[in-house]
């Protein structure tokens, strides 16, 4: 009885560690939620597929080219021009973090269809209740 | 008020006197226990209506979020409330395998399932949050995906305590064949939370990083904290007065079938 149950013991353990490990290394890709433009800048051909692209949104770059909304994204120093296909949400602002998902195209622009909004964990009081201000 | 859960089911012999001046034992099946439990709900309403109007009308609308913002003072509450619960499943599963001491079983089972509540008002607070704010509803980021993976894991606790207690034709809260396995599975599924809790600062996320729980707090507003504050107090012990509930109930009910295994704890009459 007691060996028995050591041995069934031992059994589980080794199934949940081999699951664990499985789990590991399935995740060790897709864990990055996204990626960030030095990474993509580096390795342009890794964002020929779709890609998750975070960084902020460059104050003064973002102007709207017919369906199209362009802005750079920056992080850490390196920024991609963005072509954006849809409108945003509505939190999306100059200044402030976006997520976007899309391809890199060969002429280096980033295009996009889809954003998400990325704020931060400061919270501040709305001087203006009417028309938001800008973040920063 | 002071008092004290007393898990060991034992009358207090002969500092009761004593005992009596200061503690109750809140899960007693008594009316004076009744009474203090009832003291604790008004108190949990009070510091819930509070809550409400720091929240809903005290503490100023966000600058970026604008009034989205305010879904904070649910989802905070829900999920750290949702961790106590579970912390509250881990003590309770600890001091069972420890002592053998089938009450703290029926608190592991109260936790467990209040936690899972929780947890789904967090996921579900968090992702209206998300639509008005992020812009949508889901994104298969790591703190939503280990929230879902929490509450996944307890709820399959919960699943396990009824399957084990079917098959054995075992009373859940009052059988160790029911116990034992439940209470490896709620030590086991806690190491989930410290993955939650951190999976913003260990991957890259969508979601926010934590503003209270912060080495250096970032600013918040003080009438925010104020709000969140509040109802963290609220939810914790209107989580609390739930727990109690449970495990009041839940002795009631075995106390009223006829017990069938030779280990149960001595039912108390008023």
């Amino acid at each position: 009885m007691n060996r028995r149950r050591t041995g069934r013991t031992a059994v589980v353990a080794v199934l949940l560690a081999t699951g664990a490990v499985l789990v590991t290394s399935a995740l060790r890709g897709t864990l990055t939620y996204y990626r960030t433009p030095a990474e993509v800048l580096r390795d342009p051909d890794a964002a020929r597929e779709r890609v998750r692209l975070g960084g902020d949104v460059v104050p003064g770059s973002l102007r709207r080219d017919g369906d199209l909304l362009v802005f750079r994204l920056a992080e850490g120093g390196q920024a991609i021009t963005v072509e954006q296909l849809g409108a945003p949400p509505g939190t999306f602002r100059e200044g402030e973090g976006v997520v976007i998902e899309g391809i890199l195209s060969a002429d280096g622009t980033f295009r996009s269809d889809h954003v998400v909004v990325r704020h931060g964990n400061e919270y501040r009081p709305s001087t203006s209740p009417v028309e938001p201000v800008d973040a920063r | 008020m002071k008092h004290a859960a007393n898990p060991s089911g034992k009358r207090p012999g002969a500092d009761r006197e004593i005992m009596r001046a200061s503690t109750v034992d809140l899960v007693a099946d008594t009316a004076r226990a009744a009474a203090a439990r009832r003291t604790m709900v008004w108190t949990a309403g009070g510091l819930a209506t509070a809550a409400t109007v720091a929240g809903g009308w005290l503490a100023p609308p966000d600058a970026v979020q604008g009034p989205a913002q305010r879904l904070m003072y649910l989802h905070v509450p829900a999920a750290w409330v949702a961790y106590a619960a579970f912390a509250v499943v881990l003590a309770a599963s600890g001091a069972y395998l420890v002592g053998g001491e089938l009450r703290w079983d029926r608190f592991a089972r109260a936790g467990a399932e209040i936690g899972v509540v929780l947890t789904a008002v967090a996921i579900a607070t968090g992702s209206l949050w998300g639509r008005l704010v992020w812009g949508a509803w889901w994104a298969w980021d790591p703190r939503l995906v280990s929230t879902a993976l929490l509450l996944l894991a307890y709820a399959g606790y919960l699943a396990l305590r009824r399957a084990v207690s079917d098959r054995t034709d075992a009373r859940d809260g009052d059988d160790h064949r029911v116990a034992r396995p439940a209470a490896l599975v709620g030590i086991l599924g806690f190491l989930l939370v410290p993955v939650v809790h951190f999976s913003v600062v260990w991957w890259r996320s969508l979601h926010q990083q934590a503003t209270v729980f912060a080495p250096q707090r970032p600013p918040i507003d003080p009438r925010m904290a104020l709000a969140l504050l509040l109802a963290v107090a609220a939810a914790t012990l209107a989580a609390l007065c739930v727990l109690l509930h449970r495990v009041v109930r839940l002795e009631r009910r075995l106390a009223a079938d006829a017990p069938r295994t030779a280990d149960r704890v001595p039912a108390r009459i008023g």
